[in-house]
């Protein structure tokens, strides 16, 4: 019998994990599951993957401080075309606004503060919000394009 | 990752294999070129041909490697970029704070001048 393959609308993939840097990787594959029915070009993928990497990132460091008792809340899906990733942490937060630009020639050598930079040059959108419940909440957004999923079953 | 140091014409040449991201790889880079400057090494090349993966960490890593060296008089330069991490340099701009080598002959030779 054949594996299921994997479906563009198999709906929001929803999770809570443990604040541990191992995890990202079980992110990024899932998100790269979510991609496996649609016809995404492997460069667009892979930018992504590194804007996803980084996000859940940055709620593990910065958010949660790497604290396990605290998790980090993930939803992703595909909406119309367009992939749309909430990650949430439990973390007291922060103003995106006075995160420094690490373009900025006193900023050009720093050992941090690209990463936010990063998912804003690799999805189309990406938002900052305190999530009533608590933590920050980043939202990405990528337009996939005019993108056909794939046929499940081709004639 | 994975970390090889060989020494050619008096250059030290920091092969890295594998992910250079957040909790994996990112301080080891830091530890490895440390061992080096501490050492009283000055000259080094870091290959990037087999690294597969980096993020802002990894970068983050590298840039700090990058000023320690040169704070101690030495020289950190590149060689292979893998076209993606090439991308990620340059985004950020750092394409330009680094010396990039396709070859390695060119690289070592560069140390010279």
């Amino acid at each position: 019998m054949n594996a299921p393959r994997p479906s563009a609308k198999a709906g929001p993939i929803r999770m809570s994990l443990s604040s541990r840097f191992e995890n990202i990787e079980m992110v990024q594959h899932l998100c790269g599951r979510l991609l496996e029915g649609r016809e995404v070009e492997e460069e667009t993928r892979h930018w992504i993957l590194m804007a996803v990497r980084e996000a859940v990132a940055n709620a593990i460091k910065h958010g949660n401080r790497q604290d396990l008792s605290k998790h980090v809340h993930l939803e992703m899906d595909v909406v119309a075309d367009t992939l749309v990733i909430s990650i949430r942490d439990e973390g007291e937060g922060f103003d995106p606004g006075e995160v420094e630009d690490p373009l900025a020639p006193e900023n050009r050598l720093k050992t941090s503060g690209r990463g936010i930079f990063y998912m804003r040059t690799f999805m189309d959108d990406v938002r900052f919000q305190r999530h009533p419940r608590g933590g920050m909440e980043i939202v990405l957004k990528k337009n996939l394009g005019r993108i056909k999923e794939k046929e499940e079953n081709p004639a | 990752m994975k970390t090889n140091v060989r020494e050619s014409g008096g250059v030290q040449v920091v092969e890295l294999k594998g992910k250079i991201t957040i909790g994996s790889g990112d301080v080891q880079l830091r530890e490895t070129i440390n061992k080096l400057v501490d050492s009283g090494k000055k000259n080094i090349l870091v290959d990037m041909k087999d690294v597969t993966t980096i993020d802002s960490s990894g970068i983050g890593e590298l840039v700090g490697c990058y000023t320690s060296v040169t704070n101690k008089g030495g020289k950190l330069k590149l060689l292979h970029l893998p076209p993606k991490i090439n991308d990620v340099l340059t985004v950020t701009q750092l394409i330009t704070v680094f010396d990039v080598y396709e070859s390695e002959s060119e690289a070592l030779a560069s140390f010279k001048s």
